[in-house]
């Protein structure tokens, strides 16, 4: 194996590199936080401006998925806003992959220039890992559609342009038979979008869709045909495009409390035994969350589609965040506890923050449960439970 | 970058593959009990070069990278062979950096062993391969001793059925000392800790096997015990810890094997320093294979508590080389003083 960077991904990482330490300012986190809106239009457009953005798009340009790697990892260690972005870039490598020409030119043309945005329109409320399930309806209406239904979890509809919306066209045949996929443009009449708060600073979405009236060029994929179009963005999403390397940031930020903070047992917390096992047990983590993303982005940058390997690196990076978040919030005793502004909180706050954000991780993007059929069904050959 | 094994390498990994498990395989390791050492197929083993393949070409010896004995490192792992092959190669690697191996250990026809933890007041204790090793390096005091000489051929009896056994160095022929000494082996046993993590990691992989083997024939209510969710995801995080694990410690090899280049950046998570990694791997790949026979002891019911059952023999052997060394807690506060760089490690 050679773990080197070629030369060309070296230099890509390093142009990265150097873009975020001036762009990614304790102002940008800071307003991503106060906001909830994990976006931020100004370095999504100065990142296409840049020219490190076109190559994002999954399959598109002459970037490889290494490089994607690249390009989501150091904005994840960074602690820069890329949620939005992430999600952007993932419908641009769907519409790329199983779009038309006129999807080509109206939505991806644009959405590589970093000044539009996508959110993702697959759960319900009543629906979720069950996705293949959900109810929202597409009603065939002379040339187009009209669409009814509700959707849950849309983080980003209200910076979006566009939803991919995962719908129900024929109600009568086994779930994953009657589904099909539209790209919506968000100012359709119709559409309403309520935020929902989080237990963290992230906010997020339930969108209404009353009586939406879209052509039928703004399908996306066959009719009925929603569920391959899935599987696509699915494949897309596993792995390559960040959430695999959370605690990096963390680490920073507990490093730079422990150097200073006073230990009630004397000296200052870096010195605490339990506190330098801990830190090297994450840095042990990081490495092989970083290890197993990269897995997955060589299988695709070697034209596989790394589902159970992208499974593996979730599981293993969210699992292993939880853990850490937990020792280190509890190893800061009251002032872990302490917030973003409070007085003498634990590495300013970030402490309280990554242990507020943490559960989440395994939650969305498939949870932990579903990953873990995957790899019992597909890797270890075992029974289907479901 | 490039994530696969090279053709050479895999056919290094078919050919050890097959020669452990007809050579020195669970079977083997059972009869070893309670020495952990099979004589003969460390006679058979040889006949393959693989006791030189680490040593230089120009000490007379098959001049592999560590990258390329990682993957025959698994393949003992794999079958808890009886063969003390990782702490031979080290030794013989750390013997021709200074000049001082000799054509017994190259060939393998004297065993050769480490003592991992420096000896004081001339004695090594619970040396891994002390049992059986004819030629034994130690570190005492900045000075770095050989001792040669018949094995004791008895180990002292333990949870893995290693060849462990404690060893005086009181008369040993020193090889090197001050500051040489101390980073000759140092650079030893983080060869050790790399290599003895491939061998976790190849013991990792039949253990999530064996379970899965296990699972799927063993029935109770009527279906397969593995149709059941609980038990599936038991098993689930497995090989991703175990994938985890193998990618850290090839990592590890391929750092190894360009000494003098790496970084060790904890805060952006840009980790290519050798002794960093050789930390790590060991830590990561023990915890790994802790949990995996642990999981498929667990889903072997009461037959997995049986003598006859091999997952127990795995389940003792990669407790052994997962701690021999230290309290992986220990290895992993050395590790922060690396990550640190804020203290003196020794
Ligand atoms: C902050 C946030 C942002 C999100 N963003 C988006 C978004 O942008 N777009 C979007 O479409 N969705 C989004 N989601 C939704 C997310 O994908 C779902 O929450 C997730 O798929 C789980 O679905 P659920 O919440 O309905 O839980 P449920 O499916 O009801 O699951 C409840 C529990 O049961 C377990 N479970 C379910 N099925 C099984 C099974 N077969 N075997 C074992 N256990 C099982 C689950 O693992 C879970 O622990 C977001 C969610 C959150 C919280």
């Amino acid at each position: 194996m050679d773990f080197a960077l070629s030369d060309r991904a070296a230099v890509f990482r390093a142009d990265v590199k150097a873009f975020l330490a001036e762009q990614v300012t304790d102002e940008v986190i800071g307003a991503m936080h106060e906001s909830g809106t994990f976006n931020d239009r100004g370095l999504n457009g100065a990142l296409a401006d840049a020219g490190l953005l076109a190559g994002a798009v999954p399959g598109y340009g002459d970037r490889d998925p290494v490089e994607l790697y690249i390009l989501f990892n150091e904005l994840e260690k960074a602690g820069a806003p890329y949620d939005g972005l992430a999600v952007t870039m993932l419908v641009a490598g769907v519409v790329h992959s199983v779009g038309t020409d006129f999807h080509r030119t109206e939505v991806l043309e644009k959405l590589i220039t970093g000044r539009h945005n996508c959110c993702l329109g697959y759960s319900e409320p009543d629906h979720g890992s069950d996705v293949a399930a959900i109810t929202t309806r597409a009603v065939r209406d002379g040339d187009g559609w009209v669409i009814d239904g509700r959707k849950m979890w849309t983080t980003m509809a209200h910076e979006s342009d566009w939803v991919l919306l995962l719908t129900r066209t024929d109600p009568d045949v086994p779930k994953h038979q009657g589904l099909t996929m539209f790209l919506v443009h968000m100012d359709t009449p119709g559409i309403e979008v309520q935020p929902v708060a989080t237990m963290a600073t992230e906010r997020t979405n339930a969108t209404f869709f009353d009586a939406v009236r879209v052509g039928d060029q703004w399908r996306l994929g066959e009719v009925n045909g929603g569920w391959s179009v899935m599987g696509v963005a699915l494949a897309l999403e596993r792995g390559v495009m960040g959430g695999t390397n959370p605690a990096v940031p963390l680490l920073r930020h507990v490093r730079a409390w422990a150097e200073t903070a006073p230990s009630p047992d004397g000296g200052t917390m870096i010195d605490d035994p339990l506190l330098r096992e801990r830190l090297a047990r994450t840095a042990i983590a990081n490495q092989v969350g970083q290890l197993l993303t990269l897995r997955a982005a060589w299988v695709a940058a070697t034209g596989g589609l790394p589902g159970v390997e992208g499974s593996m690196a979730k599981i293993f990076a969210s699992e292993a965040y939880q853990q850490v978040v937990g020792w280190f919030q509890q190893m800061a005793g009251a002032e872990g506890l302490l917030g973003f502004g409070a007085d003498g909180a634990a590495g300013n706050g970030w402490i309280d923050y990554d242990a507020r954000h943490a559960p989440v991780t395994t939650i969305y993007g498939g949870t932990t449960e579903i990953n873990r059929n995957n790899i019992a069904e597909r890797h270890l050959g075992l029974p289907r439970t479901r | 970058m490039d994530l696969g094994l090279t053709s050479d390498q895999e056919a290094i990994r078919e050919i050890f593959a097959s020669f452990f498990a007809d050579r020195a395989g669970p079977d083997h390791a059972r009869a070893a009990q309670p020495l952990g050492f099979d004589p003969e197929g460390w006679a058979r083993l040889g006949e393959t070069g693989a006791p030189g393949m680490g040593v230089p070409v120009d000490a007379g010896g098959g001049g592999a990278s560590l990258a390329d004995l990682v993957v025959v490192a698994e393949e003992a792992g794999a079958n808890v062979s009886p063969l003390p092959l990782v702490d031979h190669t080290v030794t013989a690697r750390l013997l021709a950096g200074l000049d001082a191996v000799g054509d017994d250990v190259v060939s393998g026809a004297a065993v050769a062993g480490l003592a991992v933890r420096p000896a004081t007041g001339g004695l090594a204790r619970s040396v891994p391969a002390g049992a059986v090793a004819e030629v034994l390096v130690a570190l005492e005091d900045h000075r770095l001793v050989v001792v040669r000489g018949a094995a004791p051929g008895e180990a002292q009896p333990n949870h893995a059925d290693m060849p462990i056994a404690h060893r005086s160095v009181q008369d040993g022929e020193v090889l090197a000392e001050g500051p040489e000494a101390v980073a000759a082996h140092a650079r030893a046993v983080d060869e050790w800790r790399a290599l003895t993590g491939s061998l976790l990691v190849g013991a990792t992989r039949m253990a999530i096997k064996m379970a899965v083997d296990y699972v799927s024939e063993r029935h109770q209510f009527g279906r397969p015990v593995g149709s059941f969710q609980a038990v599936q995801h038991g098993l689930a995080d497995l090989p991703g810890l175990c994938d985890g694990a193998r990618l850290l410690v090839a990592k590890t090899a391929w750092a190894g094997d360009r000494p003098g280049e790496g970084v060790a950046d904890m805060g952006d998570n840009e980790v290519t320093d050798f002794a960093a990694l050789a930390a790590m791997a060991l830590v990561f790949a023990g915890e790994a294979a802790l949990r995996a026979t642990d999981r498929s002891l667990h889903y072997h019911g009461g037959y997995g508590f049986a003598e006859e059952y091999d997952i127990q023999l795995y389940y003792r052997r990669v407790r052994g080389w997962a701690q021999v060394l230290d309290d992986p807690a220990r290895e992993c506060r050395r590790l922060a003083g690396l990550l640190l760089n804020d203290r003196e490690v020794d």
